[in-house]
């Protein structure tokens, strides 16, 4: 009996936490449906702050400005990260040591610190650039952003993708060797692939941050607006329900990205499971 | 296994110049004065910001503290579900991080506000008015909200680790409901712990956007205070840099805390 009150006050108590987690996505949500630009009473419902949301000029080029960053930042990051856990892998042990100490740099530091730091150096460059006239005066904008953005994804990469490469039987690769492969191609045949599921979850998870990153942007793109960026400056205008209209979007699109990605992930489960069962079975 | 340090070259140079090179300006900046000759006035001037640096200390400190109340029994419900629902309860904890965190905190705005939705249905029932946005406790809700999943997460997966025959054992050994607590989930959850109060520690006391929002003028905080020197109305790059420096100084010396506890508890665990 005790036991299930005590079951009963433990349900309840998750229930109300996980309310009070998604109360505010929700009420986000109530409101891009409000017809007057109140935030807090009710007065009818619309679809029009999702109409202007769409042709709200600045929302769709902060977009496409994120996109383009991430994206790219991503790719780089990727391909050299990759590169790096390869070498980093044949260097001694003292040499690994220091540099993912190093590396471990932007993940430990405060966000702040990282951005705030990387635009000293810019401002840096941009004095020593001015002194020797030979670099444009607008340095601020795409490039620096391009680089903070490749500068803290780089590390999840390393971090990612060096456990698989250190778990992978080395016997492989020299197979490959010994059966007539150049080094490249065993490479490009035998080890990418191993590490490919790795690589790409390096990639996604480089994605996911550099869209959402704010603070480090902040710093360093000049005049250039990212999505948290225009985010940022519509919350500081206290207006437009289009800012809630544009969170649910969002919160929709991720919710649809994550049920996919688990439902593809269940199946493959189950295949995996019944496969199993039959090779017992045999 | 594959003999090409070139391979790691290009990071390599990436490294040192936009990782270890900015800190080195950093450190640069906040150990010169304006004209570039050496001076420790920067520093020393700190200690008229000590005011900001207490209360993001204390701030950030409460906001850990409740994030490890409220998330331990949520870890330990988790981790006691069948694997399925497990799964699907992670998810849940996950989305809303998902969501950027300035649209979270944009919302509680209008949840807090002095005709917000809060004191609305309150007033339904003839309470509040109550002042409750632009004070010290809207910005620990907003911490608190903020990064509550990094706690549960890490308290979750050590907890995972438990076996329940552990916790019968000691039952049936004859301790009481607290002695297990204190006894034995408490130090077997230490690792997730440490984790847990670092990766909520350092973004609280480092923000700047979450004091803004929810804080007004009134609560300023170590991050406002960089941020006001770098683009903000003070525009000191010098004073900026020595904030920056004792912010990293603070935020080492909490992990080298917390992960000197992890070792001695996970030595007791071996």
């Amino acid at each position: 009996m005790k036991s299930r009150h005590l079951r009963l006050l433990q349900r309840t108590y998750v229930v109300l936490i996980f309310c009070v987690m998604y109360l505010p996505i929700l009420v986000l949500a109530v409101f891009s449906f409000n017809e007057s630009k109140s935030r807090t009473v009710f007065t009818g419902f619309t679809l029009d702050w999702y109409r202007s949301l769409f042709t709200n000029r600045m929302i769709l080029s902060a977009l496409a400005l994120s996109l383009v960053v991430a994206l790219v930042s991503a790719v780089v990051a990727t391909v050299v990260g990759t590169m790096a856990t390869v070498g980093i892998s044949a260097m001694g042990r003292k040499s690994q040591l220091l540099i993912n100490n190093i590396s471990y740099m932007p993940v430990v530091n405060p966000e702040i610190i990282t951005g705030v730091s990387l635009m000293l150096l810019f401002v840096f460059l941009q004095n020593c650039a001015s002194r020797f006239e030979a670099l444009p005066d607008a340095f601020f904008g795409l490039p620096t952003l391009l680089i903070a953005h490749i500068t803290f994804n780089l590390p999840y990469v390393i971090f990612n993708v060096s456990p698989k490469l250190r778990q992978m039987d080395s016997r492989i690769y020299e197979a490959a060797l010994d059966l007539g492969c150049t080094p490249r191609q065993a490479f490009f045949k035998v080890v990418l692939p191993e590490l490919t599921p790795a690589i790409l979850s390096a990639f996604l998870i480089c994605l996911t941050y550099s869209i959402d990153d704010f603070i480090i942007s902040y710093f360093n793109c000049g005049t250039l607006q990212t999505l948290p960026i225009a985010i940022y400056s519509m919350t500081r205008k206290k207006v437009s329900p289009e800012i809630n209209a544009l969170s649910t979007i969002i919160f929709l699109v991720i919710l649809a990205i994550i049920l996919i990605s688990n439902a593809l992930d269940s199946r493959r489960y189950k295949r995996e499971q019944s496969l199993g069962k039959a090779g017992e079975r045999r | 296994m594959i003999k090409s340090k070139a391979a790691a070259s290009p990071y390599l140079v990436w490294m040192v110049i936009f990782i270890v090179a900015p800190l080195l300006i950093v450190a640069y900046y906040a150990f010169t004065d304006a004209s570039g000759s050496f001076t420790l006035a920067n520093i020393m001037a700190i200690g008229r910001y000590s005011s900001v640096f207490a209360r993001s200390l204390l701030l950030a400190a409460e906001a850990t503290a409740i994030c490890l109340v409220l998330a331990f029994p949520v870890g330990y419900f988790l981790s006691r579900l069948r694997a399925s629902k497990q799964h699907i309860m992670l998810m849940l904890v996950m989305l809303p991080m998902w969501m950027n965190f300035l649209l979270r905190t944009y919302a509680w705005m209008s949840l807090l506000e002095n005709n917000g939705i809060i004191n609305t249905v309150l007033g339904f029932f003839g309470l509040g008015p109550f002042r409750m946005i632009n004070t010290a406790g809207a910005v620990v809700l907003g911490m608190v909200y903020n990064y509550l999943p990094y706690m549960i997460l890490p308290l979750y997966t050590a907890m995972t680790k438990i076996d329940d025959s552990i916790i019968e054992a000691a039952q049936d050994l004859g301790a009481s409901t607290l002695g297990t607590f204190t006894r034995v989930l408490l130090p077997l959850s230490g690792p997730g712990i440490a984790t847990g109060i670092t990766m909520v520690f350092v973004p609280s006391v480092s923000t700047f956007i979450i004091s803004r929002m929810l804080g007004g003028g009134a609560n300023l905080l170590i991050g406002d205070l960089i941020e006001l020197q770098f683009l903000g109305n003070s525009y000191n790059f010098n004073m900026g840099s020595a904030m920056s420096l004792v912010l990293m100084v603070i935020v080492l010396l909490c992990m080298s805390f917390t992960s000197s506890f992890d070792e001695q508890e996970m030595e007791g665990v071996m």
